[in-house]
C-alpha cells in the first residue's frame, strides 16, 4: 500500500495505491492522518481509489474513522474513481450517504 | 474440471493477502470473470480477517482454508480453532462489531453474504468458527 497526496484549490486529494486490508490499514491510517495534519486550510478531502487494487471491509472502517474526525471540524469527504468491486463494497456499506462519489 | 486444495497458515495479518492470492491462483484455470474473482477474493479476505482479528484476539493460532470446485462453482471453507463468536445472530447483522473503538465497520459477514451465493457460519465458544461458502462461476467457459 502506498499513499500519496496533493492539494489543489483547497481540496486535499489522497491517493490510495495497492491493497487496503487489515494488514495495511494501520499504515494507511497513519499516512492519511499526517496528510491531513500537514495540509493546513482545506475545504474537503477526496479519497482517490483509481489505483486501489483491493479493498475489503477494513477499508470501510478506515474511512469511517476519518469521517468521524473530520466531521467534528466540518470538513466533508468525497470518494473518487473506485473500481467496480470497491464501488460495490462502498454501496453495500452505505458509505456514499455520508461521503458522496464525485 | 474437479480440483481441491487445503492450506493451513498462522493467524497473522500478512497472511490475508497470501490467502487471497492462493484462492485466485486456484480459480484461475477455471477462467472466472474478473468480477467473480474479486468477489471470491473479498469474501476470503473477510473470513480470514475475522479468524485473525476475532478468532485469535490475543494469540497466534492456525487458520485453515479448504477450496474445492466441480468446474462450475467453488466451495470454500475457512476455519479457526479460536474463541468462537459470542452472539452469532448479532454478528451476522450489518454494522455489528465487538470492536467499535478499533474502527471496525462490522460489515464483514454482510459483504461475504453479498458476494457469495451460499454462506453458512458455524461457531462454538472456545472451539472455533467455520465459514462455509459457495459461489457459482457463471463465466466459466
Amino acid at each position: 500500500m502506498e499513499i500519496k497526496y496533493a492539494q489543489s484549490k483547497g481540496k486535499l486529494y489522497i491517493y490510495l495505491s495497492g491493497e487496503l486490508d487489515e494488514y495495511t490499514a494501520r499504515y494507511a491510517k497513519s499516512e492519511i492522518e499526517s496528510a491531513i495534519a500537514s495540509s493546513g486550510n482545506i475545504s474537503c478531502v477526496v479519497f482517490n481509489f483509481s489505483k486501489t487494487t483491493f479493498m475489503d471491509s477494513t477499508g470501510i472502517g478506515v474511512l469511517l474513522g476519518r469521517y468521524k474526525i473530520l466531521k467534528k471540524v466540518g470538513i466533508p469527504i468525497y470518494i473518487q474513481s473506485p473500481s467496480v468491486s470497491i464501488n460495490k463494497i462502498l454501496q453495500i456499506s452505505g458509505i456514499y450517504e455520508i461521503m458522496p462519489k464525485i | 474440471m474437479k480440483n481441491r486444495m487445503l492450506i493451513k497458515f498462522d493467524s497473522v495479518s500478512e497472511n490475508e493477502g497470501f490467502a487471497r492470492n492462493v484462492i485466485a491462483s486456484f480459480l484461475l484455470p477455471l477462467n472466472p470473470g474478473i468480477g467473480e474473482l474479486t468477489d471470491v477474493k473479498t469474501a476470503v479476505s473477510e473470513a480470514v480477517t475475522n479468524a485473525i482479528v476475532h478468532g485469535y484476539p490475543d494469540t497466534v493460532g492456525e487458520v485453515t482454508m479448504l477450496a474445492e470446485t466441480d468446474g462450475e462453482s467453488v466451495h470454500i471453507v475457512i476455519s479457526d480453532s479460536g474463541v468462537g463468536i459470542d452472539d452469532l445472530e448479532a454478528a451476522l447483522e450489518p454494522f455489528y462489531t465487538t470492536k467499535p473503538d478499533d474502527e471496525r465497520s462490522g460489515m464483514g459477514f454482510t459483504i461475504i453474504k453479498t458476494f457469495m451465493d451460499e454462506v453458512k457460519v458455524i461457531s462454538k465458544q472456545n472451539v472455533g468458527t467455520i465459514v462455509d461458502m459457495t459461489k457459482r462461476l457463471t463465466s466459466v467457459a
